[in-house]
């Protein structure tokens, strides 16, 4: 019952929150409203929330973005340089001037992609409740839509923003969407994405956390894949002070594939958690997450991933490998793989390993002269390399690599 | 090929298919009224001539048991229990010293030896004096419904100073042990079902092992079940001293009811330096039948702790009853070096539910545990691992590995693991591996080639997928074991 007391506090960041709602929204709007006035924010004793408590968040009192343009050009010169189309949100609005709008790309108002479940997910009613601006993003059938960056800044000040986007591919589409957040100063960004991807239609989801380390990250993403599609993402958790990604992957056709990758390098007091539900809805689909965590300071990271299997898929194949270094004695890792299975003819596993760096490959590098930070950097980056590998965007893989190495130079280990 | 003979045995041993412990015993029955409340608890205490002080630890269990609410997390669906809809406590009736085995009630007489334990035993069993002569490998506890009806091999196990007797018996003559260690692993007020627990328990075993003592023979309780509408609350409570061992085995059965029977034990171990217990249990409360219907609800807490450096606790489980099981056997790994062992196997079919796995904390150094579990479902049931690992701070050097896979067998079944995994401290090293696969056809084709029904192949290929676990238990309950799960997944191969 001493749960009440962070409880009740909860509730109170909820009521500030539903305070800043005006009942002029749309249908949407109104109707995530009710959600989040019943529902309110996930709580400690919420099993998917055990880890991860949002009593950091609601300590701030968050109002919205004021209007205006502010001047974010500090902020885009550390974009990595990559040659394609920008779609740049700043503090959750959309920056025209900013931006190279593409055909069947439409910015202004909230996407609302039509699987998002505001119903279950309380951040996603939060978002629904607020969302004043997002991106939908179509590309048709047959298309390849290349690379697109898609790009959210945060100011600082207090703001909190909520942007809800949808991208839509069509039967054998091909999209590589380059998701990057950055940012300076305190402030909350709760995005929710929805990604429906149509038969043999391939989405590529390269994302990059890099908020502000006073900022709080807490993202939605739903992917639904019909028969022998795509959704290949990677998810790389530098920044925030708080930071949950939580990603839906639902197959549901045959030969439908997901790939759920991600690293978090965490340091001084950073909280991050990587929670992923794939769901198995037809026969013969597959599902590959690894991810990697190295903690330092007293950083504490977290892994949910719950893989669902549903009577009707048949020769599933699942797997999922989550390994944490901690490279401190302050850190902590907490891991929670699920296995939740209801067909008999599937291959399903997962592996968690939790230690520290190999005494024994440490000893080796320093045989051969290394200094030890440089062979302790040596055997993380190889401990990364299998979460990276898999990247087939240069580009891309390039911009993860740099910003590891800028992660580096911030966190002696 | 012996295994597969006494499999084979075994499965045609049961030509209907059934439980074959369902039976119940028509006995006269020393009944408390219907309900809890703390008159009820009072009654019980009285019944047993507690002292003031346990009475009190009952009247704050069940205080803080009104205070916490029935845990949802598990995966498991039951109709509300009506907690007032239970017998709290039931004895069989005792007449005066019956001398020989003509005066013992035949109905008891008769549970036993259809229940297959030894002639000898079921003499002493039934509470006739004089027959315990020779001296056979394991002494047995007997618990039917709320009482133990009786202690084998005492006086052996007193000369070497061994106490082995009924927990009321250990209030009565060691209240000192019992008043130090009862409710230091499991608190009153620990969970819903140990309050429940602790406020209402009727009996169960007491087991003290002194410095540096190996217990002379096997221990074991035999729980049943027996009365219409009551509950099973035993308590145990197990503590070896420095350098001390004991094997405990522990077994249980219940009738074939149409109705749900409410079974919330509490198993307590203290382990000190150097000590060991082996606490294996081969689970087979009535399941219920084919359709769901009836059945034991099984919610259980087992904690032991190793206090000592050192020391170590290993549980085995082989669950293949009950229609709820709710079970988690941990080890709190106190002392420096200790080690904790868990393995597991739970068999479901029909409409069984199963949630149960372990809790390891590290918290000295150089601790270690293992983790085995292997799930099996068939049927219409649900199997789910769900476990944790917890290292703290100063738990250097710790190290745990974890082993759990699941087997489905047919398509209407469900297997669920959900591990817990916390580490906060560097040098500690934790692996967890799980997998889940079906019987593959292969295995069954080899199989079939050679001559073997499929029933018998899938038999072989489970006791295969189990023998981690089965080479764990002691001889006679292995053999038990492998007869149970081929029994118990006998028909559900299609």
């Amino acid at each position: 019952m001493n749960a009440l007391a962070p409880g009740s506090q909860l509730q109170a960041g909820a009521q500030a929150f539903l305070a800043r709602y005006a009942a002029n929204g749309s249908v949407q709007q109104s109707e995530a409203a009710g959600l989040f006035a019943r529902n309110g924010l996930p709580g400690p004793r919420e099993e998917d929330w055990r880890y991860s408590l949002l009593r950091p968040v609601t300590d701030v009192q968050f109002t919205s973005a004021p209007h205006g343009h502010s001047d974010v050009s500090a902020a885009l010169a550390r974009l990595p340089k990559i040659a394609a189309p920008r779609l740049i949100f700043v503090d959750g609005r959309f920056r025209a001037d900013l931006s190279d709008i593409e055909p069947g790309t439409r910015a202004g108002a909230p996407a609302y992609g039509a699987t998002n479940r505001p119903d279950r997910e309380k951040l996603v009613a939060l978002n629904t409740m607020l969302s004043e601006d997002g991106i939908a993003i179509q590309v048709p059938a047959g298309h390849d839509a290349g690379t697109l960056l898609l790009v959210s800044i945060g100011t600082g000040g207090n703001v909190s923003f909520h942007p809800n986007h949808a991208v839509t591919l069509g039967a054998g589409a091909k999209l590589t969407l380059l998701d990057l957040t950055l940012g300076d100063g305190v402030y909350l960004h709760n995005p929710v994405l929805s990604a429906t991807i149509a038969e043999a239609a391939t989405l590529t989801h390269l994302r990059l956390q890099q908020e502000a380390l006073g900022a709080f990250h807490l993202s939605t993403v739903y992917a639904d894949v019909a028969a022998s599609g795509t959704y290949d993402s990677f998810a790389l958790t530098l920044g925030a002070r708080l930071a949950r990604m939580e990603v839906h992957a639902s197959l549901n056709g045959p030969q439908a594939s997901a790939h759920l990758n991600a690293a978090q390098l965490l340091g001084g007091n950073q909280h991050a958690d990587f929670t992923t539900v794939v769901q198995h809805a037809a026969p013969n689909t597959a599902s590959r997450q690894t991810v990697k965590n190295v903690l330092s300071g007293r950083s504490r990271g977290v892994f949910q991933g719950k893989i669902e299997v549903l009577r009707i898929a048949q020769k599933t194949d699942g797997y999922q490998m989550n390994q944490a270094l901690l490279l401190s004695p302050d850190a902590e890792m907490d891991c929670k793989p699920q296995l939740e299975i209801y067909a008999d003819d599937v291959k399903c596993s997962h592996g968690a390993t939790i230690g520290e760096l190999d005494g024994d490959q440490l000893f080796y590098l320093r045989t051969r002269g290394i200094p030890e930070p440089e062979a302790r950097a040596m055997l993380v980056r190889a401990f990364l390399t299998e979460a990276l590998d898999p990247i087939a965007h240069e580009e891309g893989r390039a911009a993860m690599e740099n910003a590891i190495a800028s992660w580096w130079d911030r966190n002696v280990i | 090929m012996a295994a597969i003979a006494e499999t084979l045995d075994a499965v045609q041993a049961v030509t209907d298919g059934g439980y074959k412990w369902g039976f119940s015993t028509d006995i006269e029955m020393d009944m408390a009224p219907k309900g809890l409340n703390e008159d009820i608890i009072r009654l019980i205490s009285s019944r047993k001539d507690e002292p003031a002080w346990l009475l009190d630890w009952r009247l704050k269990s069940y205080a803080a048991w009104l205070k916490t609410e029935e845990p949802d997390w598990a995966k498991i669906k039951h109709p509300p229990i009506d907690y007032q809809d239970l017998h709290y406590y039931a004895a069989p009736k005792k007449k005066p010293g019956p001398k020989s085995l003509d005066e013992v009630d035949p109905e008891l007489l008769r549970t036993y030896e259809r229940l297959g334990i030894p002639l000898r035993e079921r003499a002493i069993l039934a509470g006739v004096e004089g027959a315990e002569d020779e001296r056979p490998p394991i002494a047995i506890d007997a618990v039917f419904d709320s009482v133990s009806v009786a202690t084998t091999f005492r006086s052996t196990l007193a000369k070497s100073g061994v106490i082995f007797c009924p927990i009321s018996e250990a209030v009565r003559d060691h209240p000192e042990l019992v008043r130090k260690y009862l409710g230091s692993v499991v608190p009153a007020g620990d969970n819903y079902f140990a309050a429940l627990n602790s406020a209402v328990f009727t009996d169960g075993s007491f087991v003290y092992i002194p410095k540096g003592v190996r217990c002379p023979m096997e221990l074991s309780t035999y729980f049943r079940i027996n009365a219409r509408n009551t509950g099973q609350f035993e308590r145990t409570l197990i503590i070896a001293e420095e350098g001390a061992y004991v094997s405990y085995l522990e077994g249980c059965t219940a009738p074939q009811r149409d109705e749900n029977q409410l079974h919330a034990a509490v198993v307590e171990l203290i382990v000190f330096d150097d000590a060991q217990i082996k606490y294996s249990t081969v689970q087979n409360w009535y399941p219920g039948d084919a359709n769901g219907k009836g059945g034991i609800y099984n919610f259980v807490t087992k904690r032991g702790a190793c206090r000592g450096a050192r020391s170590k606790i290993s549980w085995t489980q082989v669950e293949t009853g009950s229609a709820i099981t709710w079970k988690y056997p941990s080890c709190i790994l106190q002392g420096d070096d200790s080690v904790g062992e868990f393995y597991s196997v739970a068999v479901t079919t029909n409409h069984q539910q199963a949630d149960t796995g372990t809790k390891m904390i590290h918290i000295g150094r150089n601790t270690r545990s293992t983790i085995v579990s292997k799930g099996i479902s068939a049927g219409k049931s649900n199997n789910t691992y769900r476990g944790l690992v917890r290292v703290l701070p100063k738990a250097h050097g710790a190290r745990n590995h974890t082993q759990c896979d699941s087997l489905l067998i047919g398509d209407q079944c469900g297997a669920h693991t959900v591990p817990y995994i916390e580490s906060r401290n560097p040098t500690a090293k934790l692996e967890h591996e799980a997998t889940t696969s079906k019987i593959a056809d292969d295995q069954l084709f080899y199989c079939r080639q050679r001559g073997l029904s499929q029933e018998d192949a899938v038999g072989l290929i489970v006791n295969g997928f189990c023998k981690d676990v089965l080479k764990e238990l002691p001889m006679e309950f292995a053999v038990e074991a492998q007869k149970l799960l081929a029994i118990s997944l006998e028909g559900s191969v299609g």
